[in-house]
Order: structure tokens, then sequence, then C-alpha cells
């Protein structure tokens, strides 16, 4: 005499039958994290999927561990900067907006900052950063194959600016020193400096989308 | 990009401002649309800085510490919010709804951290606290974790865990599906945690409870998909 669940939804939804969750029980349709899109990662974060996290780590903690440890020169902290960053992830995915950010790019700036106060906190600013940046460990993996050649796009684009522009825009991301500093590091006005920054980051930008960099 | 503070999206876009440079150019992002249409240009490059100081692995440790830190992160969240108020309310609760009712205490907490809302959030706890103690049944719900809580009397409250915040301009919408025809029975903003949806309508036997997402006001039909549903046990 029960009417089921599944005649009154086909009785009180016809058209939207088809969309229902898959019948065969109360388990929640899981979805394989490994096939969703970086901002899809995200909101599965936002409902606290702890697969979900160890996924989007996957795929951006060798990126997130080799910025923070240019930053900060140092593998404990490094890894404090990258824990910290998955975890304000975790607590603010509820927050992240698609629209206006990658999802890399979101956790990847949560990363820079963290790296950067910490560094200020320690006041361990080095200056060269261009030429010392770090190689790749551990041989053959496509993984490394990969990030090495991002790497080089990147290295590449950046060489193609000329050096007013590159210097600041790679002292102040890794090096960690703030506008003013720049400016009397490099014997400029902080104008100057800004609108190089500026400049930079617009013809960067081009390069990279020639050199059909994906992620710019 | 002439004047402070339109000429510092660079500079934050670097993070290459002071703190206190940071937090009022981000009150100034707030407001002005050019620059946050330059600061979203911008990032683009940013970003891709990240990818020139790729290197080595980070150790293996760190994936598990991350998610190890992630789950202790929310245990003191669910710690913290038991011994604030919510526990001792429960403990008179039968054994079999006390773990339901440790999701209505996370839910009620968390919204009670806006004074705003503390009033609502206690006499919704109070409320699905009594349903509790009413001897409801709980029936899982299909298509999220979660269950349907019907007293024998009909009132009813959906216990919810983890469905996220209802889009902009969206709300949840609750149905009681009798027979063939599905009533409104409330909306909800969803969240984050647990939160227990008290239902405006009661829950006969043999009726259905369906969720779906409508325009913000709600609707008086469905027209969203059905996103999870349970039978009254």
């Amino acid at each position: 005499m029960c009417i089921t669940a599944e005649n009154a939804l086909a009785a009180g939804f016809p058209s939207l039958l088809r969309l229902r969750p898959a019948a065969g029980g109360g388990a929640p349709v899981r979805r394989e994290v490994a096939q969703l899109s970086d901002e899809a990662l995200v909101e599965a974060i936002a409902r606290s999927d702890e697969a979900a996290l160890g996924e989007l780590y996957d795929r951006f903690g060798r990126v997130a561990y080799g910025l923070a440890l240019k930053i900060l020169r140092d593998a404990a902290l490094a890894e404090d900067a990258v824990q910290e960053a998955f975890l304000q992830v975790w607590r603010g995915a509820g927050g992240y907006r698609a629209d206006r950010a990658r999802a890399s790019t979101w956790l990847l700036t949560f990363v820079h900052r963290r790296a950067v106060d910490l560094v200020r906190r320690e006041e361990r600013r080095r200056a060269e950063p261009a030429d010392s940046l770090p190689e790749p460990s551990g041989p053959g993996a496509d993984e490394a194959a990969a990030a090495s050649s991002r790497r080089e796009i990147v290295q590449q684009a950046l060489q193609r600016l000329p050096a007013e522009q590159r210097e600041p825009i790679e002292l102040a991301y890794y090096g960690g020193l703030t506008q003013s500093e720049l400016a009397e590091r490099l014997g400029q006005p902080l104008g100057t400096i800004k609108s190089r920054m500026f400049t930079g980051l617009q013809r960067l930008r081009g390069l990279l989308v020639e050199a059909g960099f994906d992620s710019a | 990009m002439s004047q402070e503070p339109h000429d510092l999206v660079a500079s934050y876009a670097l993070d290459a401002l002071e703190e206190d440079e940071r937090a009022s150019f981000e009150r100034h992002l707030a407001e002005c649309e050019r620059c946050s249409a330059q600061l979203a240009e911008l990032q683009g490059s940013v970003g891709a800085l990240a990818y020139a100081a790729e290197g080595p692995s980070p150790p293996a440790a760190l994936r598990g510490k991350i998610l190890d830190a992630a789950r202790a992160d929310r245990g003191a969240e669910v710690m913290f919010r038991r011994r604030s108020w919510a526990l001792p309310a429960v403990a008179a609760i039968a054994a079999a709804a006390a773990m339901v009712a440790i999701g209505l205490g996370i839910w009620a907490t968390s919204l009670s951290r806006s004074l705003d809302n503390e009033r609502d959030a206690k006499a919704a706890y109070d409320r699905a606290a009594r349903l509790l103690a009413a001897k409801a049944t709980a029936t899982p719900l299909s298509g999220a974790d979660g269950s349907l809580l019907v007293a024998p009397d009909g009132r009813a409250a959906i216990v919810i865990c983890g469905l996220g915040s209802a889009p902009s301009e969206k709300t949840y919408e609750a149905w009681v599906i009798r027979g063939t025809t599905p009533q409104p029975a409330g909306l909800f903003r969803g969240g984050s945690h647990c939160a227990p949806v008290l239902l405006t309508r009661s829950v006969s036997s043999g009726s259905t409870v369906a969720v779906t997402v409508e325009r913000a006001g709600g609707v008086t039909k469905p027209t969203g998909r059905i996103l999870f549903h349970a039978a009254r046990a």
C-alpha cells in the first residue's frame, strides 16, 4: 500500500527522474576524485572531502613545495608553508570563487603569501633568485619531466623580459622583498618600480600564451 | 594605473606590499572594478611564476601530515563545539539519537558564532532536540550524507552533512511528496558542516522527502533536479 520512493519521485518529478541519484541504497554518490577538474576538487573540499584534498596535493604539492623552498631556502619552513596553505584551502574552500581564479592560482597564492610572510619574519631575504632555481630531484618520472618542461617555459619567458622588468618581479616574487625595499635596492623611484612590475607581468602573460603555457 | 591605490595592483599580485598596505588595498579592490579586473589578469602570470621554481619533490611524509592536520582541524572543531554547550543538552537524549545530536550541536554552535543568529539557532536547536526526544526514527538519505528524522506525530527534520552552501541567488528547498504531489517544506542555505533542517510540513507514513536547488525565495513547484531523498520509514 505504501507508495515507494521511486514511484513517488517518478510521479512527482517525471522530467527529472533520469537525473536522480543512482538507485540502490543510501550511500552517497561518490565521484572519482581523479576525474574532477581542479575547480571541482575545491568544491569537494568545501564539503570536507579528504580524498579531494589528497588529490589536490597530488596535483600541486610539488610546485607548491618548490615555490616555498625557493623563497624560504629551508626544507622545514617550506613544509610548514605548504601545509598551512593546504589547510587554508581546507578551511576556506567554501569561499572559493571559480569565476575569479583558477584553483591552482588560488592555492599557489596561499603558498606564496605564507612563504613570503615567513621569510620576512625570519629575515632570510636573499638576493639572487633566477640563477639558483632548484633542480628537480629523482629522474625518470613523467611528473618530473612535465615539471621540468613547465619550468623551462616559464624561465625562458622570464628571460625574454627586459632586465629592468624582470629584476623587480623576481626579487619580489622569489625574494619576498616589499616594493619599498625594491625601490631602495634597485635605486629607482617607487613609481618606476610599480610600473615596471605591472608592465612586466602583462608582457609575461603574452609571452606565456605564445609559448603555450596553459596555466597563464 | 598611475595613482595610488590603483597603481598597487602588481605589487599586490606579487605580495610585495606590507601587511597594512595589503589590507587597505584589499578594501580598495572590493570597490574598484578596474583593479579587480587587472588583478585577475596579472594573477595568471604570477601563478605561472611558481612553476619556474618547481624542483625537488616534497618529502614523502608531507602528504600524510597535511591530511592528518586537516582531519585534526575538523576534529578540534568538533571537540571545541561539543564542549561549548551542545553536549550537556544532548546527554539526556536516547543513545540512538546521540550521533545525530552531536551534528545538531555542531550546527547550532556554528550558527551561534554570529550573534544575530544565536537566538534563532538556539530555538531551532531546541526544536530539533525535542524532535529527537520524541523518539524520532532516522532513515538514511539517498544521494547525500545524512538522515531523515520523523517523530511519530509526523514532525520531521533532515540532518545533512557536507552539503555545501547553495549558490548565490539560490536556495535549497525541501519537498514532502505524498501520492504524486510535491509540497514545499522549507528553505535552507546549506553549509560545509552538519545541519538539521526542520521541515515546515509534517511527513506522514508513505511520504517521501526530497531536496532540490531553487531560486532564492523558493518556488511552489520543484524545478531543479533532486539532490537527495528519503522515504519515511
